[in-house]
């Protein structure tokens, strides 16, 4: 596979949210503004490709016996320093997003990328591989909450589009969070069967 | 590539063990690194919370605060604002447990007499677009408004119990909650000031 390919596999053709189906939790969790979805996004992207990068180096060193032991450890480490770079350099963004971020460790995303590329490819592709899944993760997260942020109560980005007593609340809510998680997912498929 | 480390048993203690070792002192670094922006950002917020509650005050309302423990988990925080000395009101951190997502906490500002100044949310787990609404919603014109309102003449529940404000559109537990919260603020700043 070319490293371009690797680059924009996380888009569409293997999209961590809506193709391959992982990390439901806090997709469905944050997504209910477009600006928690990024920032969830970004701070999953930014596990991704640190743990990419270190069990590909220390791939070789680890048993096979105890490698989800291991990996499970380099992936916590890397979310606790999130978490406390957010909580000390962005405070309202640590609030909104509060209880996610420790669950990225048990996001199948991360675990899922280390076991199947990183502890298989050297440093650099899976460098790539974690940027583009982080990254396809995040458009996700952001399209996810957009939509839900307009519908659900007129804005977007917090930018007022309508009134948002003409919101419908149910997509703010969790119902309103699988129905559109849905859709999309169909859209996407169409979309794909018409490319192939 | 070169090959793996076969999974014996020595080779598995020795791995974990350094992957933890190394794990643990790099979190360790990172916590000190953070522990004082944390707690600068901690700090910050309380004081922003009680600048916006309360008129501009000269004092330092930390050194003065009064502690009203409830219990184990609870503390009421009582600080006090002056003007060149004179008491011109006091902010209340206040909490419920009456709310939709267990319990929140605000700040509340109160006039000497237990009139409402304005009022902040502190921490909450109210759910998005409906309870999380009332950072502003108790603010707005009419019967949803708190502010300038005292508990002693306005009763303090949403109409629908016969109150007199307004609750919160499809919202009536985190209201009744945020209600509940003022009002214990309010009895806990009116005892002190006897």
């Amino acid at each position: 596979m070319s490293q371009l390919n690797n680059l924009t596999k996380g888009f569409l053709r293997e999209n961590p949210v809506f193709v391959l189906l992982l990390g439901m939790c806090p997709t469905l969790g944050t997504t209910t503004s477009a600006i928690n979805g990024l920032g969830m996004g970004l701070a999953t992207t930014f596990v991704l490709i640190m743990s990419n990068m270190v069990i590909s180096l220390v791939a070789n060193l680890i048993p096979d016996k105890i490698r989800i032991p291991g990996f499970i450890v380099i992936i916590a480490s890397f979310v606790t320093i999130v978490d406390m770079t957010i909580a000390a350099y962005l405070p309202s963004l640590h609030e909104s997003l509060g209880l996610f971020i420790p669950l990225i460790v048990v996001n199948c995303i991360v675990l899922g990328r280390a076991e199947s590329f990183a502890s298989k490819n050297s440093l650099i592709p899976s460098a790539i591989d974690g940027l583009s899944m982080g990254l396809g993760f995040s458009f996700a997260l952001t399209l996810l909450g957009s939509i839900r942020e307009i519908l659900g109560s007129g804005k977007i980005f917090n930018f007022e589009v309508f009134n948002d007593q003409y919101g419908m609340l149910v997509f703010v809510l969790a119902p309103g969070g699988f129905l559109a998680l849905g859709y999309i997912i169909a859209i996407i498929n169409k979309i794909k069967k018409a490319i192939s | 590539m070169s090959k793996k480390i076969k999974s014996s048993f020595k080779n598995m203690v020795l791995v974990l063990f350094s992957v933890t070792l190394i794990a643990s002192a790099t979190v360790a670094y990172v916590y000190q690194l953070t522990k004082e922006p944390i707690a600068k950002a901690k700090l910050n917020k309380q004081i922003q919370a009680i600048k916006d509650v309360v008129p501009p005050f000269t004092n330092n309302p930390f050194k003065e605060k009064i502690n009203i423990k409830v219990d184990d988990k609870h503390t009421i925080v009582i600080f006090p604002a002056k003007k060149n000395g004179e008491l011109i009101g006091a902010a209340v951190k206040t909490y419920t447990q009456k709310a939709f997502g267990g319990e929140f906490w605000i700040m509340v500002g109160f006039k000497p007499d237990g009139t409402i100044i304005n009022y902040s949310i502190l921490e909450h787990k109210e759910t998005p677009g409906l309870g999380s609404k009332m950072d502003v919603w108790f603010k707005e014109k009419g019967k949803k408004s708190i502010i300038n309102k005292n508990p002693s003449t306005t009763k303090f529940t949403v109409s629908k119990d016969g109150g007199d404000i307004d609750a919160i559109t499809a919202a009536t537990i985190s209201s009744r909650a945020f209600l509940d919260a003022v009002e214990r603020g309010y009895k806990a700043f009116i005892k002190q000031n006897k």
